[in-house]
């Protein structure tokens, strides 16, 4: 593993081998000195192209963790509002020294092209690129879930998958990174997903995508869930008529206290709820369900350090880092399936370009 | 080249030489637990640290030993796990290690006599490291270090309180630890070979 792009391309062995080692790192957190010197003297960059909150200070606490120097940047108030290319941040990043950056951008794609260029020879990792894929967080809540999973089997952990488990997430698929990155690593594990959203709300060619598709919440929970991951309804991407009202959404698709209710009577005592952040309290997800027992949300956070802070020792320890030549042909390959995903965010960035010259 | 084994697979071929067998191993270990306890004047305060993978197994069986001398200690009680992955420093120059677990006895490690155990003292990095760790956990009173094999060629002032055999090696050679618990089948390589021994290989 060079870089961490997307789970789509993502081999169960280095999924469970991050899960594995996520393992361990959760237990720094609880330790009275939450440090290690895994990665002294190493440069992070967060280069976050988009507002976030908990993933940046996630990957800034993970990288702190290992003793490794962050660096934050963030496009508004940096030399990018003058207009400065990707290319000519990377370059600037690179002539610092800085052996991995974290890339959030709004074009799908953007870390592939960081990654499959010669602009920069550091770890890339994806922090959510447009509506394409948001590798981190979908480990994270496959962490979360493998540890419930774990806990019901009376089971370790430690190298087990999620075969079986039944997996429904609900709401604004079509803009979610955090669905497609969920659906594939999912898929590699083992579990069961189902998408559950309005028909406005789905992405052109999801029923290709491994994964069955419900166009009614009662009913796929009446068919028996064991994680029920809501996703955010993202008003800033809402720029055409998705859903009717915002009552209607949350009726319909939300999970509301009535559904948190059915969980009891449908005998469901031991499904989670989850989220991954900012919540529309209200709108896809109902504050006593947020604050429920089976709500993992606060847990999904903290299980978001470890996980990154796996992520970032497994890229960055060793000497074993493929060349670079043969990374950026995988790379190149990976940002032309990108680029079939989500064509519509491209075509607005003109500071990428999907050419494919470099991958002989 | 006389005893050579014609054995197929490898270019090299290995000259093996067996230096501890299963009995040897055990009565090394239950003249250290000894040691343990006469240097520590008691069983007070004891806690023992093995270091992954192979020190923990020792440490384990070191801990029985120590319990059938003296019958108030409770085995599972004084062992514990260090991992010292995270602090190496040939990280960067080394494959890609995954950590193990860090179990500590449910009593902590502050104002203990902690003794580290480990199967081979070589280099005496692993120990530089692990202190470390130690000292990111807590502040134990003592720190002791007990090794099944001492083979030399140390590259930092660092010695074991207890060895269970001193083995003079070229650094060219390699010792191989092999315990039931981490090389028995399913475990590690096996091969029909006997498990719990120590064996001396060069390349010839």
């Amino acid at each position: 593993m060079r870089h961490l792009l997307s789970t789509e391309d993502l081999s169960l062995h280095n999924a469970i081998r991050i899960l594995d080692t996520a393992e361990e790192m959760a237990a720094v957190g609880e330790r009275e000195v939450k440090k290690l010197p895994a990665l002294r003297g190493r440069t992070v960059v967060n280069l976050f192209f988009e507002d976030s909150t908990r993933t940046r200070i996630s990957f800034e606490a993970a990288a702190k963790r290992l003793s490794a120097d962050v660096i934050n940047f963030a496009a508004k108030g940096s030399s990018v509002s003058k207009g400065e290319s990707l290319k000519d941040t990377a370059q600037t990043l690179a002539a610092m020294g800085a052996d991995a950056v974290v890339i959030r951008h709004w074009a799908s794609g953007a870390p592939h092209r960081l990654a499959a260029t010669d602009w920069i020879d550091a770890a890339v990792i994806n922090a959510g690129d447009g509506t394409h894929e948001h590798p981190t967080q979908a480990l994270l809540d496959a962490f979360t879930m493998r540890r419930h999973w774990s806990k019901l089997a009376g089971t370790p952990s430690a190298g087990a998958d999620l075969k079986g488990m039944r997996v429904a997430i609900a709401g604004d698929v079509l803009h979610s990174r955090v669905a497609r990155s969920n659906v594939w690593l999912l898929r590699t594990l083992g579990a069961e997903v189902t998408l559950v959203a309005p028909p406005t709300l789905l992405p052109i060619g999801v029923e290709k995508w491994p994964c069955a598709v419900s166009f009614d919440l009662d009913e796929t929970l009446a068919q028996g869930v064991d994680a029920m991951m809501m996703l955010r309804v993202q008003g800033e991407r809402m720029n055409a008529s998705f859903f009717p009202t915002t009552r209607e959404y949350s009726r319909r698709w939300g999970f509301d206290d009535n559904r948190l209710r059915a969980l009891d009577s449908l005998g469901l005592k031991d499904t989670i709820i989850m989220h991954p952040g900012p919540m529309n309290r209200g709108l896809e997800i109902s504050a006593a369900a947020a604050d429920s027992p089976r709500s993992t949300v606060l847990a999904q956070v903290r299980n978001g350090v470890s996980v990154r802070m796996a992520a970032l020792y497994l890229l960055l320890s060793g000497e074993n880092r493929e060349p670079a030549a043969a990374a950026v042909s995988a790379s190149a390959a990976a940002s032309a399936a990108a680029s079939s995903d989500a064509p519509a965010a491209h075509a607005a960035n003109p500071n990428l370009t999907y050419s494919h010259q470099e991958s002989h | 080249m006389t005893s050579v084994p014609s054995a197929p697979g490898p270019a090299q071929v290995v000259l093996t030489r067996v230096v501890l067998n299963q009995a040897d191993i055990d009565r090394a270990l239950t003249r250290i637990a000894h040691e343990i306890l006469e240097a520590n004047k008691g069983s007070q305060d004891l806690v023992l640290l093995g270091i992954p993978r192979r020190g923990y197994p020792l440490a384990v069986r070191l801990a029985a030993k120590i319990a059938a001398a003296d019958p108030t200690v409770d085995a599972a009680a004084i062992v514990g796990q260090l991992d010292v992955t995270m602090f190496r420093d040939d990280l960067s120059h080394q494959p890609t290690r995954p950590p193990y677990p860090t179990q500590l006895p449910r009593t902590g490690i502050d104002n203990k006599v902690v003794v580290l155990i480990d199967d081979v003292l070589y280099s005496g990095r692993t120990i530089r490291a692990a202190l470390d760790a130690i000292i990111d956990l807590g502040r134990p009173r003592i720190v002791r270090l007990a090794v099944l094999i001492d083979r030399g060629h140390r590259e930092l002032p660092i010695r074991a309180d207890h060895v269970g055999k001193n083995l003079p090696t070229s650094s060219s050679e390699k010792v191989r630890v092999r315990l039931e618990e981490t090389d028995s089948a399913g475990g590690g390589a096996t091969d029909g070979a006997p498990v719990n021994e120590v064996v001396i290989e060069a390349t010839a």
